[in-house]
């Protein structure tokens, strides 16, 4: 039963029109899910009341995995099957894992593109499908919570990711059963959560030290509309690595060996962690170790000692910063508010740093590690349709420098980083072996010359290209960055108006063929009846088709629609309305096709209307400067 | 160009058109809203940057940006290149590197702000002889823009060494 929903007096939407959203962090430590209720948003706990869900599965074999707490207990245990910080392979291949691989006890088998499998005792699983498991568990939750299903999810990536990280975080929601609606950079959530207050204007920097990743949002806040100047970040960096190094101490004071065990490694870490968390408080505390061979070490872990230890650390989250505050143009001078993110900015140097560096008090009144969840879950408010009204905007840019390989390993930018998303840049290609109809564009992500250099994103195909004499095509391929910073591509010969049909081959995730698989195995698995499922979908599908195409002819439909125009709209809605109390989820995916090819032209006639009301009383002469 | 005006049209613009308006909507006006927002953010970037948008402007004059390219004979404008530029080359044997930076930052900055003038004059009385001395200017500017890069790029060497 659904809770009952109190509106804010001025809430134009209707109680019974609220769409269930929620905003999740995907978190290397830990995961949250949040959802706004009655006007405010808050993160939702479990049954036991807990609101963390560590981001840790365990895989067994002929059982269903288990997720969070209960998994982290055997963490130490059965460690080869107990994936944590998964967050850290999303979208990587085997020689950024080799580089990490010391620190996670996992075994690995090569997968089909670039990206490792991980090797347990239910399979061999890739990252997507770990990270599908957090999400699941979360859905679960919040559709216990909220008392129904989930329409919509925002889920939250660091700023930092590149376009293989989103797209497979983007894969795993998939997986899971969600709708994504936008993929949100984390530090523009945390903005959002502490942005409540609409009056405020000024240049933020989001500082956001999580377990594994770092960055630094340099954000301005004008009425609602949160622009990112800059963004940067180290995708290697976070408290996990405080617990390293903590722990690298730890293991000297006991004399216990570097090449310990998996299970030792684990409890070494766990060891290490508890003692920097008791050290936020505390300035010194004990520590107990047991060793593999029974025997214990006790000690102490001095305040003094564990500064001396991430210092370094800490002074190399400075290195994105002073390049973020360089690409926004600002000083630090400029920034008005520094807000900090993530668990490990409770860490006392870390707090002394950062107000140091910025010349400002850090913000922390918002619990630290909830913050991101509750911006995401704000948004998803908004994206939803719940509060059709607010005049919250987010504008965010694309962290790296866009591709293309060109003669000689080089690589030539198409999309430089910081650019305002969405964007499209153009460039134009041609043939250079007669009848040439395919042609092979590898795409990559980062700042230097080489392509070596720079991430591999993926090889897009062209085929279908008309054949012509060698130069003579005019191949005009469009790179487009959506809002969730994810790369489409498309190609047109151009002398003949042709489109080219494009194959993606990832470097670092998974093919939508590969996808589609493990989503048939995951239903057949949870025991679904596919076609339920699908029937259920094209309907919830059709009633939003429908009550969009309702309210936008409330609104406008006399101004902007003659009659026959009018006309045909309403049979095509009469035949969906009709598909819809049907069976048949084939005839209402038809259905719902006709509607937007008969409304198409009122569509746009709209859009076209709000940018010149937009416009409007504005003369060219504004622009210029007294 | 009022940059206060241009910066809340672009965002009043953004507010009607961006995807996030549309993400619970149909295909069509999805895609539609992409391509808007994609071509508002386009042209705010166009607008706002100095050198972008005098080419952009002298474009809709109807002068061809692509023919040759001017060579610069002003002797006052290569002189005052090879001192910056023998200025950037000392700074890191300088005893404060950062101040060093920050000097010829500045002298950039007063000299892209007397070719902004020099544009405003030259397009605001837009004939032949204006046109060309303007495309003359945009090309000094695009000199001083690499400059301020190289710059840039010096800055961002210094501090990762500082680590």
């Amino acid at each position: 039963m659904a809770l009952l929903q109190i509106s804010e007096p001025g809430q134009s939407t209707a109680p019974h029109q609220h769409r269930l959203a929620a905003g999740i962090d995907l978190g290397t430590t830990n995961s949250l899910v949040a959802s706004v209720r009655s006007g405010t948003a808050d993160t939702l706990p479990d049954a036991q009341g807990r609101h963390l869900l560590p981001s840790v599965v365990r895989y067994r074999a002929g059982q269903a995995p288990v997720v969070g707490a209960d998994a982290l207990a055997a963490a130490v245990t059965d460690p080869l099957n107990t994936i944590a910080s998964v967050k850290r392979l999303m979208g990587r291949g085997i020689e950024d894992v080799r580089h990490i691989g010391t620190s996670l006890p996992y075994e690995f088998v090569p997968g089909s593109s670039g990206m490792p499998l991980l090797h347990t005792a239910a399979g061999n699983l890739s990252p997507i499908e770990v990270s599908a498991e957090i999400l699941r568990a979360l859905k679960t939750r919040a559709e216990e919570t909220l008392g129904g299903e989930l329409q919509g999810v925002v889920i939250t990536v660091p700023a930092y990711f590149d376009d293989a990280q989103r797209q497979a975080t983007r894969d795993a929601g998939r997986l899971a059963g969600l709708n994504v609606m936008r993929l949100l950079n984390e530090p523009t959530a945390a903005a959002v959560a502490y942005g409540l207050d609409k009056g405020s204007e000024g240049i933020i920097a989001i500082y956001d030290l999580g377990g594994g990743t770092f960055d630094i949002s340099v954000l301005r806040l004008n009425r609602g509309v949160f622009e990112v100047m800059s963004t940067a970040g180290d995708s290697a960096l976070g408290g996990d690595d405080m617990d390293r190094a903590v722990a690298g101490w730890l293991m000297q004071q006991a004399g216990i060996e570097d090449d310990a065990g998996h299970g030792q490694l684990r409890h070494m870490l766990q060891v290490a962690r508890s003692a920097k968390e008791a050290l936020t408080v505390e300035t010194s505390t004990p520590v107990c170790i047991e060793r593999d061979d029974g025997t214990r070490w006790e000690g102490y872990l001095s305040r003094e000692t564990l500064n001396e230890l991430i210092a370094p650390l800490v002074e190399k989250s400075l290195v994105p910063c002073r390049r973020a505050l360089r690409d926004a143009g600002v000083r630090t001078a400029d920034i008005g508010t520094v807000v900090m993110v993530g668990g490990s900015t409770r860490v006392p140097l870390v707090r002394e740093r950062v107000a140091v560096f910025f010349g400002a008090e850090p913000m922390v009144n918002i619990d630290p590690d909830q913050v991101v969840a509750v911006g995401a879950a704000i948004q998803a408010d908004i994206l939803a349709g719940n509060k059709p009204d607010d005049e919250m905007l987010l504008l965010d840019v694309i962290p790296l420098s866009l591709g293309i390989e060109t003669m000689g390993g080089l690589v030539e930018k198409i999309i430089p980083r910081n650019t305002t998303i969405p964007t499209a840049r153009a460039q134009e290609f041609t043939t250079f072996k007669d009848g040439q109809t395919g042609m092979s564009l590898h795409v990559v992500q980062g700042e230097r010359e080489l392509v070596e250099n720079c991430r591999s994103l993926a090889r897009f195909e062209l085929h279908d290209i008309p054949p012509m004499v060698a130069g003579a095509a005019r191949i005009r391929v469009t790179f487009q960055v959506d809002a969730d910073g994810l790369l489409n591509v498309m190609a047109e010969e151009e002398t003949q108006g042709v489109k080219s049909s494009i194959e993606v081959k990832p470097s670092y995730g998974l093919s939508d063929g590969e996808i589609e698989t493990m989503l048939r195995d995951s239903m057949a698995h949870a025991g679904d009846d596919r076609d339920a499922r699908r029937l259920r979908e094209e309907q919830v599908e059709a009633d939003r088709v429908l009550e969009a195409l309702r309210a936008a002819l409330a609104a406008d439909g006399d101004e902007l629609l003659n009659a026959a125009e009018r006309a045909l709209i309403a049979t095509a809605a009469q035949a969906l309305e009709t598909a819809r109390a049907g069976n048949d989820y084939r005839a209402i995916k038809a259905a719902i096709a006709a509607v937007e090819q008969a409304s198409s032209a009122y569509v746009e006639r709209r859009m076209n209307t709000s940018i010149s009301k937009a416009m409007a009383g504005h003369a060219v002469d504004e622009f210029k400067s007294q | 160009m009022d940059l206060g005006v241009l910066d809340s049209r672009y965002r009043e613009l953004q507010r009607t058109v961006h995807p996030d308006r549309f993400a619970s909507a149909g295909e069509a006006e999805r895609s539609l809203s992409m391509q808007q927002a994609t071509a508002i953010n386009e042209g705010y970037q166009t607008l706002k940057d100095p050198l972008k948008r005098g080419r952009y402007l002298l474009e809709l004059s109807g002068y061809n940006l692509g023919d040759e390219p001017h060579t610069i004979r002003d002797t006052a404008f290569l002189m005052e290149q090879m001192e910056l530029r023998e200025a950037l080359g000392e700074v890191r044997g300088s005893s404060d590197p950062f101040a060093a930076l920050e000097t010829i930052m500045e002298r950039i900055a007063t000299d892209i702000v007397s070719l902004q003038a020099q544009l405003r004059e030259n397009f605001e009385r837009a004939g032949a002889a204006d046109l060309e001395a303007a495309a003359g200017a945009l090309m000094k500017m695009q000199f001083f823009r690499r400059l301020q890069e190289e710059v840039m790029d010096l800055e961002a060497a210094l501090e990762d060494e500082l680590v």
